[in-house]
């Protein structure tokens, strides 16, 4: 693109909006070049994901790559489109557009045919969209909106916070009600935009440590040690080593934290080599809370004398911490539904159901096991193109760079990703204006999530959660989304000198 | 509005979260696909199906051209374990035909490793095989209940004469030892069991060819992959010409019925077998389809052991049909000339021994002796070798030397016939005697029995007919073998070749003179056709498992031998009673085609005739 924007530039003075050529002056081309080669890439595999060995393309072609290919034409022609439109009106009309796509969630909820279970594609004559897709920018513009209030700070108010996760939330139900799960997790990630703009990062550890905590002790239950599942012990142990660090390095007592530890290690160690030599208490759980209990009370002794709100906070999560994990057990049992813990349990690896839940992801990794480092070429995946993997079009389209271009394709492809989002960080964080930033971080966060999710699911290291893969899968949504998304940061971005 | 420089630090921190992933997931790719082999195959048993392609088994003719084996199609019930689907297993015994617990059985055998190390639920399995053409029919309409399974076409044996099981041999199912052992087996394979089709099974199985078809995840197949180039073709097994005389063989089992024994008749000038018969015999077609394991079950416990091959794997006494073996060792050794003579007078009497013998005039040559079978003479004779220390040294080494003629001749080793199963008889050395009796304190008198073909010697009718054959020819013999030509190949060179007994063949027309003047005047008078002039040799051996064996060779014409037979018929009594009519019955059945109406009463009787309950041999 080359558009001689020298006539049409003048140097404005801040606040100034200046004329639509100079977007092209400071449009951030290596993100639309990321985007290019990511949209391309993607046609690609889904020619390749749709192509038929028998009836050679002309059927599947228009089935799927054409109207792809048309999806994709139409939303190089929508990002040029929001290019041309002034960056302050995006600022401007942040909150109707944010209360249009609610309104369109709460209809869709109601008008929508029941898919596969899910409520969340509005059928428009030849086409279906799935609002849940469109609703991503809008929440960002209201989010970014919010931010961008004149002193606005987090932490400033806890009024602020309930406005942040209410316009998080909101989305969240309304897409939920549609029953379309995948979509509504996407918008958890909008936490690393509180995250970056104040929220504790206490938050996002203890998220972290919840999963953790999760994982490790449903994956061990099955073992068993000193007469208790090896996981929970491992868990006990995680959470003392918590304990101990925060009162070391948060609450900068390293010589109540070297006391904790002592007593830690003399019980702990204690308790284990009991066990190993044969004798176990009956109940050695109730003996670890015992053991976390004491140093509870210690710390608290403590913190009627150093009066640090740290301390308390301390306390606090090694409760919760316990709290968690006791729940735990009962939650998957009790709360769970069968197939949901089948899946967790075969995504741990803890059962080799290959025929039921197992069976995707098992065979997605058959398809991308058997793509070898240069991969088995364009059109000549086998597994992909006999309909092994499900859904080889859309949420497991990242088995089809995995089998035909192998480990050099599959990591160019994650790479491009990485490079994608790292620049998109970086310009969030050269916007001069909180709306920009914090609209450059909700791009960020959907794209960390969905990658982090979708390839995670492809690979077997997540629990099989659908949604698509951005540009690669199949369908007009989500690109669409995704490339509204990108390109009124873009736009965002070409504007970023006006406010200098 | 100012930046809060501490927040914007926690662009690292988001930063390095993805990046962190990625890596960890770039980690995960390099695991799954380069260092990771197990995906490939898992790939390629998911995506291809390898259909195997049975070759058409080699047909099996006589020697006239006659189709003894040919193929028929029969069916077996394959499936793909991860293609089934919930199906009533009880409707699907029934249409096989079989029982539930049948079922089972085999089915925990086909789906488990260690008996069925091939078993994978991605690839074609055996389940059934051999299900004749009716349970096909009936099991075809029903097949769309099964999911999962599918009939696939296969050869099976069928007989075009009734006889000869025991050269043919059958096929059989591999088992886990055979997949072990050749690589080219995969479970369900057929392979030879006995006879020519366990010794020429290289050539008869042909190569299997193999189909890879594409296939899709619901099972359904999509084509061919490359358009079948990466196929391979099968070939088909290689036909075999037997030297059998396939009618000569029916005849002389006919002759055979309800006695126990066996009778081999070979080609002198070629080492050709026509005709290997042991007796009880068995329908061959018995051991093909379903039913074989029962049958073989049956076979196994029937009495008098129709699946051992008395031919080949008979451990017999030759009896006197060993005594021209002695005249050609005596002759070579110089222990007589064919005008020596011996004194007999109703046996052999030295050192206290005493070898009976019948009435016959004494002293007598070495061709009366081989006429009238003397006892006497050959006992003498023995005597003279074994204990000529002059010449050997002492009775240990002369008992060598006789021993290595012996074993020129074929005897006490495996002739090398091209069956699988032949035994190797037993001919005592010096070492064996000296082990039972002291070193040095044996001598001829010790062991005088051996030179009358009686004692520890021991022989299988093959030998003894090697023998005949050998004297027939005059001096030298072809490793006698039941396969005459291989289509598009040669046989193997050890049957084309003569092997030269340590006994020049200037002494051999002596001997076989011996045995025409058994015929004409001897002991074979039964024999003497008119015709045909037949040499021959008796033999009446004693055993442990009641009365004496029949046994008689002999070959004809005398000085164009086209025949050299051995017959050995178990507790028949004198050789002249069994052993002589049924040997001159086949010479004149092969020589001339038909048997002459002045010997029909022979023939009658002989086919009539029944000695099996005789036997005392305790199975």
């Amino acid at each position: 693109m080359s558009i001689n924007t020298d006539n049409l530039y003048r140097p404005s003075g801040p606040g100034q909006p200046i004329g639509a050529g100079s977007v092209f002056r400071y449009l951030d081309w290596v993100t639309l070049v990321l985007y290019v080669l990511l949209v391309a890439a993607g046609a690609v595999c889904i020619y390749a994901a749709s192509y038929d060995f028998d009836h050679a393309n002309i059927f599947s072609f228009t089935e799927f790559s054409g109207k792809q290919i048309r999806w994709i034409g139409l939303s190089m022609l929508l990002g040029l489109g929001l290019l041309l439109i002034d960056s302050r009106a995006y600022e401007t009309y942040a909150y109707p557009v944010y209360i249009a796509m609610m309104g369109l969630l709460i209809v869709t909820i109601f008008i929508a045919p029941d898919i596969k279970g899910s409520r969340s594609w509005l059928v428009l004559g030849p086409m279906s969209l799935q609002p849940a897709e469109f609703a991503k920018f809008a929440t960002s513009l209201a989010l970014a909106r919010l931010f961008s209030g004149y002193g606005f700070s987090l932490n400033s108010s806890r009024t602020n916070y309930f406005k942040a996760l209410g316009i998080i939330f909101l989305p969240i139900a309304l897409i939920l009600a549609q029953r379309e799960t995948g979509s509504a997790l996407a918008y958890l990630s909008l936490f690393f935009v509180l995250y970056r703009e104040g929220m504790s990062g206490l938050v996002l550890l203890s998220a972290l440590c919840a999963v953790v905590f999760f994982v490790v002790s449903v994956k061990f239950t099955d073992l068993s040690i000193i007469g208790m599942p090896m996981g929970e012990l491992a868990v006990f142990v995680m959470i003392m080593l918590i304990c101990t660090c925060m009162t070391a390095l948060y609450c900068r007592f390293p010589k109540a934290a070297r006391n904790v530890l002592i007593w830690f290690l003399c019980t702990t160690l204690t308790l284990v080599g009991l066990g190993l030599i044969g004798i176990t208490v009956p109940s050695p759980e109730y003996f670890m809370i015992g053991i976390i209990g004491v140093a509870i009370i210690y710390l608290a002794v403590l913190s009627l004398h150093e009066k640090t709100p740290r301390l308390l906070i301390t306390i606090l999560v090694t409760i919760v911490s316990v709290g968690f994990l006791f729940s735990v057990n009962y939650a998957f049992n009790n709360v769970l539904q069968p197939h949901q813990q089948q899946r967790i349990r075969v995504t741990l690896g803890m059962d080799d159901d290959l025929r039921g839940a197992g069976y995707n992801v098992n065979q997605s990794k058959i398809a991308i096991g058997s793509g070898g480092i240069w991969g088995k070429g364009f059109l000549n995946g086998t597994q992909t193109k006999l309909k092994y993997v499900p859904e080889q079009h859309t949420d497991f389209i990242f088995c089809t760079i995995g089998e035909e271009e192998g480990f050099v394709g599959s990591a160019l492809c994650l790479l491009l990703f990485l490079a994608l989002i790292l620049r998109v960080i970086t310009i969030a964080e050269r916007q001069p204006r909180a709306f920009g930033r914090v609209y450059g971080y909700c791009v960020a966060s959907y794209f960390i999530f969905h990658l982090a999710i979708n390839v995670g699911m492809v690979i077997g290291l997540c629990p099989v959660i659908g949604i698509p893969l951005p540009f690669f899968s199949y369908g007009g949504s989500s690109l669409w989304g995704f490339t509204i998304l990108l390109f009124i940061l873009l736009r965002l971005d070409a504007s970023r000198r006006d406010y200098r | 509005m100012r930046k809060d420089y501490n927040l914007e630090r926690r662009k690292y921190v988001i930063g390095g979260f993805i990046l962190v992933i990625v890596v960890i997931y770039l980690f995960r790719l390099f695991d799954l696909q380069v260092a990771d082999e197990k995906y490939k195959a898992f790939a390629d048993s998911n995506a291809f199906l390898k259909k195997t392609i049975y070759p058409s088994r080699g047909t099996i003719y006589d020697r006239n051209g006659n189709i003894v084996v040919f193929n028929q199609p029969a069916y077996d019930i394959m499936f793909i374990k991860r293609d089934i689907e919930e199906f009533d297993t009880l409707d699907l015994c029934q249409a096989v035909g079989i029982s539930i617990e049948d079922f089972r059985t085999r089915w925990n055998e086909v789906t488990n490793r260690a008996t069925n190390p091939g078993y994978s639920t991605y690839s074609p399995q055996t389940l059934f095989t051999n299900l004749n053409p009716e349970d096909y029919g009936r099991l075809q309409e029903k097949m769309y209940r099964y999911p999962g399974f599918y009939i696939q076409k296969r050869i099976v044996r069928d007989y075009g004469y009734h006889c000869a099981a025991n050269v043919l041999g059958n096929i059989r199912e591999v088992n886990r030892d055979d997949i072990d052992r050749d690589n080219y087996y995969a479970a369900g394979d057929y392979t030879g069991d006995n006879g020519v089709e366990k010794s020429y099974e290289e050539f008869l199985r042909g190569r299997k060819g193999m189909e890879i078809l594409i296939r899709d995840s619901r099972g359904q197949i999509q084509g061919r992959f490359e358009d079948g180039n990466r196929d391979v073709a099968a070939v088909g097994g290689r036909n075999l010409k037997l030297s059998l005389d396939i009618e000569l063989q029916q005849y002389a089992e006919s002759l055979m019925v309800n006695k126990l024994g066996a009778i081999v008749a070979i080609e002198p000038a070629t080492g050709e077998v026509l005709a290997l018969v042991t007796s009880p015999n068995y329908d061959p077609s018995l051991l093909v389809g379903r039913d074989r394991g029962k049958n073989y079950r049956m076979l196994m416990d029937t009495p008098h052991r129709p699946l051992t091959d008395r031919s080949i794997a008979g451990f017999y006494p030759p009896g006197s049909t060993f005594k021209p073996s002695q005249a050609l060792i005596f002759l070579q050794e110089g222990i007589i000339t064919t005008s020596t003579q011996y004194p007999c007078y109703h046996g052999y009497i030295n050192g206290g021994l005493r070898v009976g013998c019948h009435g016959h005039p004494s002293p007598l040559a070495l061709l009366p002796a081989l006429q009238t079978s003397c006892n006497g003479y050959f006992c003498w004779g023995f005597k003279n070798m074994i204990d000529r220390r002059s010449k050997y040294g002492s009775s240990a080494e002369a008992f060598e030397v006789w021993k290595n003629h012996l074993v020129s001749m074929g005897y006490g080793y495996k002739l090398g016939i091209d069956l699988p199963g032949e035994i190797r008889g037993f001919l005592p050395n010096a070492k064996y005697y000296s082990k039972a009796y002291g070193e040095g304190r044996w001598s001829a008198n010790t062991v005088i029995s051996v030179s009358i073909g009686q004692g520890e010697v021991s022989a299988t009718p093959l030998q003894i007919a090697n023998l005949c054959a050998t004297i027939a020819n005059r001096g030298w013999f072809i490793t006698p073998h039941v396969v005459k030509e291989i289509e598009d190949t040669v046989i193997a060179p050890q049957y084309r070749e003569k092997r030269f007994p340590t006994v020049d063949a200037k002494y051999y027309p002596d001997v076989a003179q011996g045995m025409r003047m058994a015929v004409t005047g001897g002991t074979c008078r039964a024999a003497n056709l008119p015709d045909i002039e037949v040499a021959g040799k008796t033999g009446t051996a004693q055993n442990p498992h009641g009365k004496d064996h029949s046994a008689f060779m002999g070959f004809a014409p005398f000085n164009d031998p086209k025949i050299a037979v051995a017959v050995y018929v178990e507790n028949g009594g004198w050789g002249a009673t069994y052993g002589v009519p049924i040997g001159s019955l086949i010479i004149e059945k092969y020589l001339n085609r038909h048997i002459s109406d002045a010997r029909r009463h022979i023939e009658t009787a002989m086919l009539n005739a029944s000695t099996a309950q005789l036997s005392e041999y305790k199975y």
